[in-house]
Protein backbone atom coordinates (compact mmCIF):
# COMPACT_ATOMS: atom_id res chain seq x y z
CA UNK A 1 0.00 0.00 0.00
CA UNK A 2 1.67 3.29 -0.95
CA UNK A 3 1.74 6.52 1.64
CA UNK A 4 -1.44 7.89 -0.89
CA UNK A 5 -3.77 4.68 -0.17
CA UNK A 6 -2.30 5.35 3.14
CA UNK A 7 -3.41 9.09 3.58
CA UNK A 8 -6.98 8.58 2.22
CA UNK A 9 -7.79 5.68 4.65
CA UNK A 10 -7.87 1.44 3.85
CA UNK A 11 -8.46 0.79 0.30
CA UNK A 12 -11.06 -1.10 -1.20
CA UNK A 13 -8.93 -3.95 -1.41
CA UNK A 14 -9.24 -3.80 2.88
CA UNK A 15 -13.18 -4.14 2.86
CA UNK A 16 -13.53 -6.69 -0.12
CA UNK A 17 -14.84 -9.38 1.18
CA UNK A 18 -13.37 -12.83 1.36
CA UNK A 19 -15.89 -14.09 -1.03
CA UNK A 20 -14.71 -17.59 -0.73
CA UNK A 21 -15.39 -17.81 2.94
CA UNK A 22 -18.67 -16.13 2.35
CA UNK A 23 -19.50 -18.86 -0.31
CA UNK A 24 -17.98 -21.60 1.90
CA UNK A 25 -20.78 -19.82 5.12
CA UNK A 26 -23.61 -19.38 3.31
CA UNK A 27 -25.86 -22.22 3.10
CA UNK A 28 -28.97 -21.09 1.40
CA UNK A 29 -29.76 -20.01 -2.36
CA UNK A 30 -28.40 -16.08 -2.11
CA UNK A 31 -29.89 -13.26 -4.35
CA UNK A 32 -27.26 -11.13 -6.24
CA UNK A 33 -27.90 -7.63 -6.90
CA UNK A 34 -30.14 -7.78 -9.16
CA UNK A 35 -32.62 -9.76 -7.31
CA UNK A 36 -31.90 -13.25 -9.16
CA UNK A 37 -31.72 -16.46 -7.06
CA UNK A 38 -28.08 -18.25 -6.82
CA UNK A 39 -27.63 -21.48 -6.97
CA UNK A 40 -26.51 -22.97 -3.39
CA UNK A 41 -23.04 -22.85 -2.94
CA UNK A 42 -20.72 -25.51 -1.63
CA UNK A 43 -21.04 -25.93 1.99
CA UNK A 44 -17.84 -27.41 4.34
CA UNK A 45 -18.77 -30.74 5.04
CA UNK A 46 -17.21 -31.94 8.51
CA UNK A 47 -16.79 -35.62 9.39
CA UNK A 48 -15.92 -36.71 12.96
CA UNK A 49 -12.73 -38.92 12.21
CA UNK A 50 -10.20 -41.01 14.52
CA UNK A 51 -6.47 -41.04 14.50
CA UNK A 52 -3.91 -42.66 15.79
CA UNK A 53 -0.62 -40.97 16.38
CA UNK A 54 2.05 -41.84 18.29
CA UNK A 55 0.48 -44.26 19.82
CA UNK A 56 -2.82 -42.60 21.21
CA UNK A 57 -5.94 -42.51 19.43
CA UNK A 58 -7.33 -39.10 18.92
CA UNK A 59 -11.15 -38.31 17.93
CA UNK A 60 -11.93 -35.17 16.17
CA UNK A 61 -13.94 -33.15 13.91
CA UNK A 62 -12.27 -31.85 11.07
CA UNK A 63 -13.58 -30.32 7.49
CA UNK A 64 -12.89 -33.03 4.90
CA UNK A 65 -10.68 -30.70 2.78
CA UNK A 66 -8.15 -30.64 5.74
CA UNK A 67 -4.70 -32.12 5.14
CA UNK A 68 -3.52 -34.91 7.60
CA UNK A 69 -0.56 -31.76 8.16
CA UNK A 70 -2.62 -29.31 9.10
CA UNK A 71 -4.84 -31.56 11.21
CA UNK A 72 -1.79 -32.24 13.07
CA UNK A 73 -0.97 -29.24 13.80
CA UNK A 74 -3.92 -27.56 14.39
CA UNK A 75 -6.63 -29.60 15.78
CA UNK A 76 -4.00 -32.37 17.93
CA UNK A 77 -1.36 -29.35 18.34
CA UNK A 78 1.58 -31.57 17.22
CA UNK A 79 3.14 -28.31 15.60
CA UNK A 80 6.91 -30.57 15.07
CA UNK A 81 5.88 -31.23 11.58
CA UNK A 82 6.17 -27.85 9.42
CA UNK A 83 4.34 -26.56 7.06
CA UNK A 84 6.98 -25.16 4.27
CA UNK A 85 5.25 -25.51 0.53
CA UNK A 86 2.33 -27.03 1.00
CA UNK A 87 2.55 -28.08 -2.24
CA UNK A 88 4.81 -31.85 -1.54
CA UNK A 89 7.99 -29.85 -2.62
CA UNK A 90 10.42 -28.98 0.65
CA UNK A 91 9.82 -32.10 2.90
CA UNK A 92 9.40 -30.35 5.63
CA UNK A 93 5.89 -32.13 6.65
CA UNK A 94 7.28 -35.23 6.23
CA UNK A 95 5.80 -37.97 8.90
CA UNK A 96 5.60 -42.05 9.20
CA UNK A 97 2.33 -43.33 8.08
CA UNK A 98 2.74 -47.32 8.39
CA UNK A 99 6.33 -47.46 9.01
CA UNK A 100 6.55 -45.35 5.09
CA UNK A 101 7.43 -41.75 5.28
CA UNK A 102 5.04 -39.43 3.56
CA UNK A 103 4.49 -35.33 3.12
CA UNK A 104 1.59 -35.12 5.24
CA UNK A 105 0.22 -31.95 3.10
CA UNK A 106 -0.37 -33.89 0.22
CA UNK A 107 -2.71 -36.24 2.14
CA UNK A 108 -6.18 -35.81 3.55
CA UNK A 109 -7.10 -36.90 7.25
CA UNK A 110 -10.38 -37.97 6.54
CA UNK A 111 -8.01 -40.78 4.65
CA UNK A 112 -5.84 -41.67 7.48
CA UNK A 113 -8.07 -43.48 9.54
CA UNK A 114 -7.18 -47.14 11.30
CA UNK A 115 -3.48 -45.85 10.44
CA UNK A 116 -0.47 -45.82 12.44
CA UNK A 117 0.98 -42.05 12.24
CA UNK A 118 4.41 -41.36 14.04
CA UNK A 119 5.70 -37.16 14.40
CA UNK A 120 8.85 -36.18 15.32
CA UNK A 121 7.11 -35.68 19.09
CA UNK A 122 6.79 -39.60 18.74
CA UNK A 123 10.08 -40.08 18.04
CA UNK A 124 11.91 -39.24 20.97
CA UNK A 125 11.29 -36.61 23.17
CA UNK A 126 14.34 -34.75 25.80
CA UNK A 127 16.04 -36.94 27.41
CA UNK A 128 15.12 -39.73 25.72
CA UNK A 129 16.35 -39.01 22.02
CA UNK A 130 15.56 -41.31 18.68
CA UNK A 131 19.12 -41.93 17.41
CA UNK A 132 18.36 -39.80 14.39
CA UNK A 133 17.31 -36.91 16.68
CA UNK A 134 20.71 -37.46 18.84
CA UNK A 135 22.64 -37.58 15.58
CA UNK A 136 21.37 -34.51 14.41
CA UNK A 137 22.11 -32.63 17.32
CA UNK A 138 25.46 -34.23 17.50
CA UNK A 139 26.71 -33.41 13.88
CA UNK A 140 24.88 -29.35 13.96
CA UNK A 141 22.33 -30.74 11.06
CA UNK A 142 20.67 -27.44 11.19
CA UNK A 143 20.61 -23.83 11.01
CA UNK A 144 17.19 -22.20 11.31
CA UNK A 145 15.39 -26.10 12.36
CA UNK A 146 12.35 -25.32 10.34
CA UNK A 147 13.14 -28.54 7.89
CA UNK A 148 14.51 -30.36 10.75
CA UNK A 149 11.84 -32.19 11.92
CA UNK A 150 10.53 -33.26 8.13
CA UNK A 151 14.62 -34.25 7.95
CA UNK A 152 14.95 -36.16 10.76
CA UNK A 153 11.35 -38.12 9.66
CA UNK A 154 12.63 -38.63 6.08
CA UNK A 155 15.61 -40.08 7.30
CA UNK A 156 14.18 -42.95 9.03
CA UNK A 157 12.22 -43.70 6.78
CA UNK A 158 15.17 -43.74 4.47
CA UNK A 159 16.59 -46.47 6.68
CA UNK A 160 13.77 -48.41 6.84
CA UNK A 161 13.82 -48.26 3.23
CA UNK A 162 17.25 -49.14 2.64
CA UNK A 163 17.40 -52.03 5.21
CA UNK A 164 14.62 -53.21 3.15
CA UNK A 165 17.12 -53.83 -0.03
CA UNK A 166 15.55 -51.09 -1.93
CA UNK A 167 17.37 -49.14 -4.67
CA UNK A 168 17.38 -45.45 -5.72
CA UNK A 169 18.14 -43.24 -8.55
CA UNK A 170 22.02 -43.12 -7.57
CA UNK A 171 22.21 -47.33 -7.25
CA UNK A 172 24.02 -48.51 -10.50
CA UNK A 173 22.28 -51.53 -10.83
CA UNK A 174 18.57 -51.66 -9.45
CA UNK A 175 18.94 -55.80 -9.09
CA UNK A 176 21.72 -55.53 -7.32
CA UNK A 177 20.92 -57.99 -3.64
CA UNK A 178 23.44 -55.49 -1.67
CA UNK A 179 23.08 -51.81 -2.33
CA UNK A 180 25.90 -49.92 -0.16
CA UNK A 181 24.86 -46.77 1.35
CA UNK A 182 27.23 -44.34 -0.26
CA UNK A 183 26.53 -40.48 0.05
CA UNK A 184 25.72 -40.14 -3.27
CA UNK A 185 22.74 -42.59 -2.17
CA UNK A 186 21.88 -40.58 0.76
CA UNK A 187 21.95 -37.36 -0.91
CA UNK A 188 19.68 -39.30 -3.76
CA UNK A 189 16.88 -40.63 -1.15
CA UNK A 190 16.70 -37.41 0.68
CA UNK A 191 16.55 -35.32 -2.25
CA UNK A 192 12.80 -34.90 -1.19
CA UNK A 193 13.92 -32.67 2.02
CA UNK A 194 15.17 -29.41 1.17
CA UNK A 195 17.30 -27.39 3.97
CA UNK A 196 17.28 -23.75 2.46
CA UNK A 197 20.10 -22.58 4.71
CA UNK A 198 22.12 -25.51 3.23
CA UNK A 199 22.46 -27.58 6.09
CA UNK A 200 23.52 -30.62 3.68
CA UNK A 201 26.70 -31.50 5.04
CA UNK A 202 26.01 -31.73 8.37
CA UNK A 203 22.51 -34.15 7.69
CA UNK A 204 24.28 -36.43 5.58
CA UNK A 205 26.73 -36.61 8.35
CA UNK A 206 24.37 -37.15 10.94
CA UNK A 207 22.00 -39.85 8.76
CA UNK A 208 25.53 -41.73 8.48
CA UNK A 209 26.03 -41.71 11.96
CA UNK A 210 22.94 -42.41 12.70
CA UNK A 211 22.40 -45.36 10.10
CA UNK A 212 25.98 -46.55 11.18
CA UNK A 213 27.27 -46.23 7.44
CA UNK B 1 -9.81 -25.77 -1.87
CA UNK B 2 -13.70 -26.09 -2.62
CA UNK B 3 -15.77 -27.95 0.13
CA UNK B 4 -16.50 -31.55 -1.07
CA UNK B 5 -17.72 -34.60 0.40
CA UNK B 6 -16.49 -37.96 1.20
CA UNK B 7 -16.88 -41.19 0.95
CA UNK B 8 -14.25 -44.29 1.38
CA UNK B 9 -15.36 -46.90 -1.26
CA UNK B 10 -15.52 -50.80 -0.39
CA UNK B 11 -14.91 -52.65 -3.50
CA UNK B 12 -13.84 -51.50 -7.30
CA UNK B 13 -17.48 -51.51 -8.82
CA UNK B 14 -19.26 -49.71 -6.05
CA UNK B 15 -16.30 -47.21 -6.27
CA UNK B 16 -16.78 -47.28 -10.21
CA UNK B 17 -20.71 -46.57 -9.51
CA UNK B 18 -20.37 -43.74 -6.47
CA UNK B 19 -18.51 -41.26 -9.16
CA UNK B 20 -21.12 -41.91 -11.57
CA UNK B 21 -23.66 -41.07 -9.63
CA UNK B 22 -22.81 -38.05 -7.81
CA UNK B 23 -22.22 -34.74 -10.31
CA UNK B 24 -18.55 -33.68 -10.54
CA UNK B 25 -17.31 -36.65 -8.80
CA UNK B 26 -14.00 -38.14 -8.30
CA UNK B 27 -11.33 -41.21 -7.59
CA UNK B 28 -8.63 -40.51 -4.87
CA UNK B 29 -5.92 -42.66 -4.21
CA UNK B 30 -2.23 -41.47 -3.59
CA UNK B 31 -3.90 -38.11 -4.06
CA UNK B 32 -0.19 -36.49 -4.47
CA UNK B 33 -1.38 -34.63 -7.68
CA UNK B 34 -4.96 -34.50 -7.06
CA UNK B 35 -4.75 -32.84 -3.95
CA UNK B 36 -2.29 -30.28 -5.38
CA UNK B 37 -4.53 -29.06 -7.91
CA UNK B 38 -7.65 -28.95 -5.31
CA UNK B 39 -5.67 -26.38 -3.72
CA UNK B 40 -4.76 -24.38 -6.47
CA UNK B 41 -8.32 -25.00 -7.81
CA UNK B 42 -7.62 -26.02 -10.69
CA UNK B 43 -9.09 -29.40 -9.92
CA UNK B 44 -12.62 -29.15 -7.88
CA UNK B 45 -14.83 -31.94 -7.47
CA UNK B 46 -17.60 -31.57 -5.16
CA UNK B 47 -17.05 -35.63 -3.87
CA UNK B 48 -14.41 -37.52 -3.81
CA UNK B 49 -14.13 -41.53 -3.82
CA UNK B 50 -11.37 -43.26 -1.87
CA UNK B 51 -10.14 -46.42 -3.42
CA UNK B 52 -6.92 -45.90 -1.63
CA UNK B 53 -8.25 -49.26 0.72
CA UNK B 54 -9.03 -51.72 -2.23
CA UNK B 55 -7.68 -54.40 -2.32
CA UNK B 56 -5.51 -54.01 -5.86
CA UNK B 57 -2.09 -54.15 -4.21
CA UNK B 58 -1.05 -57.02 -6.07
CA UNK B 59 1.95 -57.56 -7.84
CA UNK B 60 1.45 -61.50 -9.74
CA UNK B 61 3.15 -63.29 -12.22
CA UNK B 62 0.99 -64.22 -14.99
CA UNK B 63 1.71 -66.45 -18.15
CA UNK B 64 5.19 -64.93 -17.57
CA UNK B 65 4.20 -61.66 -17.69
CA UNK B 66 3.40 -59.48 -14.48
CA UNK B 67 -0.15 -57.82 -13.33
CA UNK B 68 -0.15 -55.03 -11.17
CA UNK B 69 -2.60 -54.12 -9.08
CA UNK B 70 -3.49 -50.36 -9.61
CA UNK B 71 -3.02 -49.41 -5.83
CA UNK B 72 0.57 -50.90 -6.13
CA UNK B 73 2.42 -47.95 -4.92
CA UNK B 74 5.43 -46.24 -7.20
CA UNK B 75 8.29 -47.34 -4.73
CA UNK B 76 6.79 -50.75 -3.58
CA UNK B 77 6.59 -51.44 -7.39
CA UNK B 78 10.16 -50.13 -8.16
CA UNK B 79 11.39 -52.28 -5.16
CA UNK B 80 9.75 -55.43 -6.34
CA UNK B 81 12.90 -57.76 -6.62
CA UNK B 82 11.54 -59.39 -10.04
CA UNK B 83 10.50 -56.10 -11.31
CA UNK B 84 14.48 -55.51 -10.64
CA UNK B 85 15.44 -58.37 -12.47
CA UNK B 86 12.56 -58.79 -15.57
CA UNK B 87 11.92 -55.47 -15.92
CA UNK B 88 14.72 -53.00 -14.69
CA UNK B 89 13.75 -50.43 -17.41
CA UNK B 90 10.39 -50.20 -15.41
CA UNK B 91 12.21 -50.17 -11.82
CA UNK B 92 14.69 -47.43 -13.35
CA UNK B 93 11.67 -45.38 -14.25
CA UNK B 94 10.28 -44.96 -11.44
CA UNK B 95 13.01 -43.79 -9.67
CA UNK B 96 13.85 -41.51 -11.54
CA UNK B 97 10.36 -39.82 -10.65
CA UNK B 98 9.66 -37.81 -7.76
CA UNK B 99 10.66 -38.09 -4.06
CA UNK B 100 10.89 -41.01 -1.51
CA UNK B 101 7.85 -39.68 0.24
CA UNK B 102 5.80 -39.22 -2.74
CA UNK B 103 6.16 -42.36 -4.08
CA UNK B 104 5.11 -44.09 -1.10
CA UNK B 105 1.94 -42.24 -2.04
CA UNK B 106 1.73 -42.13 -5.61
CA UNK B 107 -0.05 -45.51 -7.25
CA UNK B 108 0.41 -47.30 -10.54
CA UNK B 109 -2.75 -46.16 -11.52
CA UNK B 110 -2.65 -42.67 -10.02
CA UNK B 111 0.21 -42.30 -12.17
CA UNK B 112 -0.68 -42.80 -15.46
CA UNK B 113 -3.44 -40.31 -15.08
CA UNK B 114 -1.35 -37.46 -13.56
CA UNK B 115 -1.88 -33.94 -15.24
CA UNK B 116 0.85 -32.35 -17.14
CA UNK B 117 3.26 -30.14 -14.96
CA UNK B 118 2.65 -27.15 -18.13
CA UNK B 119 3.12 -23.94 -15.88
CA UNK B 120 0.13 -22.54 -17.89
CA UNK B 121 -1.77 -25.18 -16.80
CA UNK B 122 -1.26 -24.35 -13.01
CA UNK B 123 -1.58 -20.39 -13.77
CA UNK B 124 -5.17 -19.46 -13.45
CA UNK B 125 -5.05 -16.03 -14.85
CA UNK B 126 -3.37 -16.90 -18.46
CA UNK B 127 -5.32 -19.20 -20.98
CA UNK B 128 -4.66 -22.60 -21.49
CA UNK B 129 -7.13 -24.85 -23.23
CA UNK B 130 -6.58 -27.68 -21.30
CA UNK B 131 -7.76 -26.12 -18.01
CA UNK B 132 -10.22 -23.75 -19.88
CA UNK B 133 -11.08 -25.15 -23.42
CA UNK B 134 -11.18 -22.46 -26.18
CA UNK B 135 -9.04 -19.72 -24.17
CA UNK B 136 -6.13 -20.51 -25.81
CA UNK B 137 -2.58 -21.71 -25.23
CA UNK B 138 -0.15 -19.47 -23.51
CA UNK B 139 2.66 -21.74 -23.98
CA UNK B 140 2.81 -21.45 -28.13
CA UNK B 141 4.68 -17.92 -27.54
CA UNK B 142 5.01 -18.26 -23.85
CA UNK B 143 8.00 -19.77 -22.08
CA UNK B 144 7.53 -23.31 -23.44
CA UNK B 145 10.93 -24.76 -21.78
CA UNK B 146 9.53 -27.89 -20.76
CA UNK B 147 6.70 -28.43 -23.91
CA UNK B 148 6.23 -31.13 -26.24
CA UNK B 149 8.46 -31.32 -29.85
CA UNK B 150 6.49 -34.06 -31.29
CA UNK B 151 2.71 -34.39 -32.39
CA UNK B 152 2.99 -30.39 -33.13
CA UNK B 153 -0.84 -28.63 -32.93
CA UNK B 154 -1.88 -24.94 -32.03
CA UNK B 155 -3.97 -25.95 -29.44
CA UNK B 156 -2.24 -28.01 -26.42
CA UNK B 157 1.66 -28.25 -26.52
CA UNK B 158 1.83 -29.67 -22.36
CA UNK B 159 3.87 -32.91 -22.39
CA UNK B 160 2.72 -36.12 -20.01
CA UNK B 161 4.99 -35.81 -16.73
CA UNK B 162 4.82 -39.44 -15.94
CA UNK B 163 8.36 -41.40 -15.88
CA UNK B 164 6.41 -44.87 -15.09
CA UNK B 165 4.60 -44.71 -18.58
CA UNK B 166 7.63 -44.16 -20.56
CA UNK B 167 8.74 -47.33 -19.65
CA UNK B 168 5.59 -49.58 -19.21
CA UNK B 169 4.99 -47.99 -23.15
CA UNK B 170 8.07 -49.45 -24.01
CA UNK B 171 7.07 -52.73 -22.80
CA UNK B 172 3.90 -53.10 -24.09
CA UNK B 173 1.80 -52.81 -21.18
CA UNK B 174 -2.14 -52.96 -21.12
CA UNK B 175 -4.55 -50.89 -18.52
CA UNK B 176 -7.73 -53.01 -17.12
CA UNK B 177 -10.37 -51.45 -16.08
CA UNK B 178 -13.80 -51.62 -14.50
CA UNK B 179 -16.74 -49.66 -15.42
CA UNK B 180 -19.75 -48.69 -13.40
CA UNK B 181 -21.70 -51.32 -14.79
CA UNK B 182 -19.29 -54.54 -14.03
CA UNK B 183 -17.91 -54.65 -17.32
CA UNK B 184 -14.14 -54.92 -17.54
CA UNK B 185 -11.53 -54.10 -20.62
CA UNK B 186 -7.71 -54.58 -21.17
CA UNK B 187 -6.62 -51.27 -23.05
CA UNK B 188 -3.03 -50.81 -24.82
CA UNK B 189 -1.13 -48.22 -23.28
CA UNK B 190 0.02 -46.69 -26.30
CA UNK B 191 -4.10 -46.09 -27.06
CA UNK B 192 -5.13 -44.85 -23.98
CA UNK B 193 -4.18 -41.79 -24.12
CA UNK B 194 -6.17 -39.30 -27.00
CA UNK B 195 -4.57 -36.14 -28.72
CA UNK B 196 -4.09 -33.14 -27.52
CA UNK B 197 -4.99 -31.53 -30.72
CA UNK B 198 -8.97 -31.21 -30.56
CA UNK B 199 -9.48 -31.88 -26.94
CA UNK B 200 -6.87 -30.89 -24.32
CA UNK B 201 -8.73 -31.47 -21.06
CA UNK B 202 -9.85 -34.85 -22.47
CA UNK B 203 -6.39 -37.37 -21.80
CA UNK B 204 -7.79 -40.47 -21.91
CA UNK B 205 -10.00 -42.73 -22.90
CA UNK B 206 -11.39 -43.70 -19.95
CA UNK B 207 -15.21 -42.97 -19.55
CA UNK B 208 -16.81 -41.65 -16.74
CA UNK B 209 -16.60 -43.69 -13.98
CA UNK B 210 -14.24 -46.13 -15.16
CA UNK B 211 -11.91 -47.19 -12.81
CA UNK B 212 -8.07 -48.64 -13.68
CA UNK B 213 -7.40 -51.75 -11.48
CA UNK B 214 -4.31 -53.64 -12.83
CA UNK B 215 -1.49 -53.13 -15.32
CA UNK B 216 -0.09 -55.87 -17.55
CA UNK B 217 3.37 -56.14 -19.14
CA UNK B 218 3.98 -59.16 -21.32
CA UNK B 219 7.42 -61.38 -21.19
CA UNK B 220 9.99 -58.90 -21.27
CA UNK B 221 11.61 -58.63 -24.91
CA UNK B 222 14.91 -59.93 -25.59
CA UNK B 223 17.67 -57.76 -25.00
CA UNK B 224 18.76 -55.01 -22.65
CA UNK B 225 16.81 -52.68 -21.05
CA UNK B 226 17.97 -48.96 -19.96
CA UNK B 227 15.67 -45.99 -18.84
CA UNK B 228 18.05 -42.27 -19.59
CA UNK B 229 16.47 -39.33 -17.60
CA UNK B 230 17.57 -35.77 -18.70
CA UNK B 231 16.32 -32.94 -16.50
CA UNK B 232 17.29 -29.55 -14.93
CA UNK B 233 18.37 -31.04 -11.30
CA UNK B 234 20.35 -34.20 -10.40
CA UNK B 235 16.93 -35.07 -8.87
CA UNK B 236 13.40 -34.39 -8.14
CA UNK B 237 12.31 -32.58 -11.09
CA UNK B 238 10.61 -33.72 -13.72
CA UNK B 239 11.81 -34.64 -17.59
CA UNK B 240 13.61 -32.57 -20.16
CA UNK B 241 13.60 -35.98 -22.19
CA UNK B 242 13.82 -39.42 -21.07
CA UNK B 243 14.31 -42.74 -22.93
CA UNK B 244 13.32 -46.01 -22.09
CA UNK B 245 14.52 -48.86 -24.25
CA UNK B 246 13.45 -52.44 -23.58
CA UNK B 247 15.28 -55.09 -26.22
CA UNK B 248 14.15 -53.55 -29.65
CA UNK B 249 11.39 -51.22 -28.12
CA UNK B 250 11.88 -47.29 -27.46
CA UNK B 251 9.52 -44.79 -26.34
CA UNK B 252 10.28 -41.53 -24.86
CA UNK B 253 9.05 -38.75 -22.40
CA UNK B 254 8.81 -35.53 -21.87
CA UNK B 255 8.32 -35.00 -25.49
CA UNK B 256 4.81 -35.01 -26.38
CA UNK B 257 1.25 -35.26 -24.61
CA UNK B 258 1.88 -38.87 -23.85
CA UNK B 259 4.43 -41.44 -23.36
CA UNK B 260 5.31 -41.73 -26.94
CA UNK B 261 6.65 -45.00 -28.62
CA UNK B 262 9.23 -44.72 -30.85
CA UNK B 263 7.84 -46.71 -33.47
CA UNK B 264 9.67 -44.85 -36.25
CA UNK B 265 13.43 -45.05 -34.59
CA UNK B 266 12.31 -48.91 -34.28
CA UNK B 267 11.42 -49.07 -37.67
CA UNK B 268 14.49 -48.07 -38.75
CA UNK B 269 16.42 -50.31 -36.60
CA UNK B 270 14.76 -53.47 -37.85
CA UNK B 271 15.61 -52.41 -41.49
CA UNK B 272 19.43 -52.00 -40.23
CA UNK B 273 19.52 -48.11 -39.61
CA UNK B 274 22.38 -47.10 -36.84
CA UNK B 275 21.12 -45.76 -33.70
CA UNK B 276 22.09 -42.56 -35.08
CA UNK B 277 20.22 -43.27 -37.98
CA UNK B 278 17.07 -44.26 -36.21
CA UNK B 279 17.15 -41.14 -33.85
CA UNK B 280 16.69 -39.03 -37.08
CA UNK B 281 13.75 -40.64 -38.38
CA UNK B 282 12.37 -40.36 -34.89
CA UNK B 283 12.99 -36.59 -34.65
CA UNK B 284 12.61 -35.90 -37.93
CA UNK B 285 8.97 -33.99 -37.88
CA UNK B 286 9.67 -33.03 -34.68
CA UNK B 287 9.03 -29.37 -34.20
CA UNK B 288 10.25 -26.45 -31.54
CA UNK B 289 8.66 -23.59 -30.20
CA UNK B 290 11.69 -21.43 -29.19
CA UNK B 291 12.33 -22.30 -25.60
CA UNK B 292 12.23 -26.23 -26.00
CA UNK B 293 14.34 -26.08 -29.98
CA UNK B 294 16.61 -28.06 -27.52
CA UNK B 295 14.88 -30.97 -26.96
CA UNK B 296 15.15 -31.92 -30.77
CA UNK B 297 18.86 -32.56 -30.82
CA UNK B 298 18.77 -33.50 -26.96
CA UNK B 299 16.38 -36.33 -27.78
CA UNK B 300 18.31 -37.77 -30.63
CA UNK B 301 21.49 -37.98 -28.58
CA UNK B 302 19.62 -39.83 -25.63
CA UNK B 303 17.85 -41.98 -27.80
CA UNK B 304 21.03 -42.92 -29.22
CA UNK B 305 23.12 -43.23 -25.79
CA UNK B 306 20.20 -44.89 -24.42
CA UNK B 307 20.47 -47.52 -26.95
CA UNK B 308 24.19 -48.15 -26.32
CA UNK B 309 23.45 -48.33 -22.60
CA UNK B 310 20.91 -50.91 -23.16
CA UNK B 311 22.66 -52.96 -25.36
CA UNK B 312 26.17 -53.22 -23.08
CA UNK B 313 23.74 -54.23 -20.58
CA UNK B 314 22.41 -56.90 -22.79
CA UNK B 315 26.28 -57.87 -23.23
CA UNK B 316 26.83 -57.97 -19.76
Amino acid sequence: MSDKDSANGPTLRGYAPDTAAIDALTSSPSRDVLGQTQPRTARPVTQQIRLKVNGTVHSLSVDTRTSLLDALRENLRFTGSKKGCDHGQCGACTVLVEGMRIVSCLSLAVMHEGDEIVTIEGLGEPGKLHPMQAAFLEHDGFQCGYCTSGQICSAVGMLTEHRKGWPSHATPDVAAASIPLSDAEIRERMSGNLCRCAAYPNILAAIKAAGAV
Amino acid sequence: MKPFTYERATNAQSAAHAVTQNPNAKFIAGGTNLLDLMKLQIETPAHLVDVSRLPLTRIEQKEGGLRIGALVRNSTLAADGHVRRAYPVLSEALLAGASGQLRNKATTGGNLLQRTRCMYFYTRDKPCNKREPGSGCSALQGINRSNAVLAPNDTCIAVHPSDMAVAMIALNASVETVSPAGATRAIPLNDFYTPASTHPEIETVLQPGELITSVSLPPPPPGGQSYRKVRDRASYAFALVSVAVAGNQIALGGVAYKPWRASKAEAALGAGASATEAADAEMKDAKGYGGNDFKIPLARRIIVSTLNDAQEKSNA
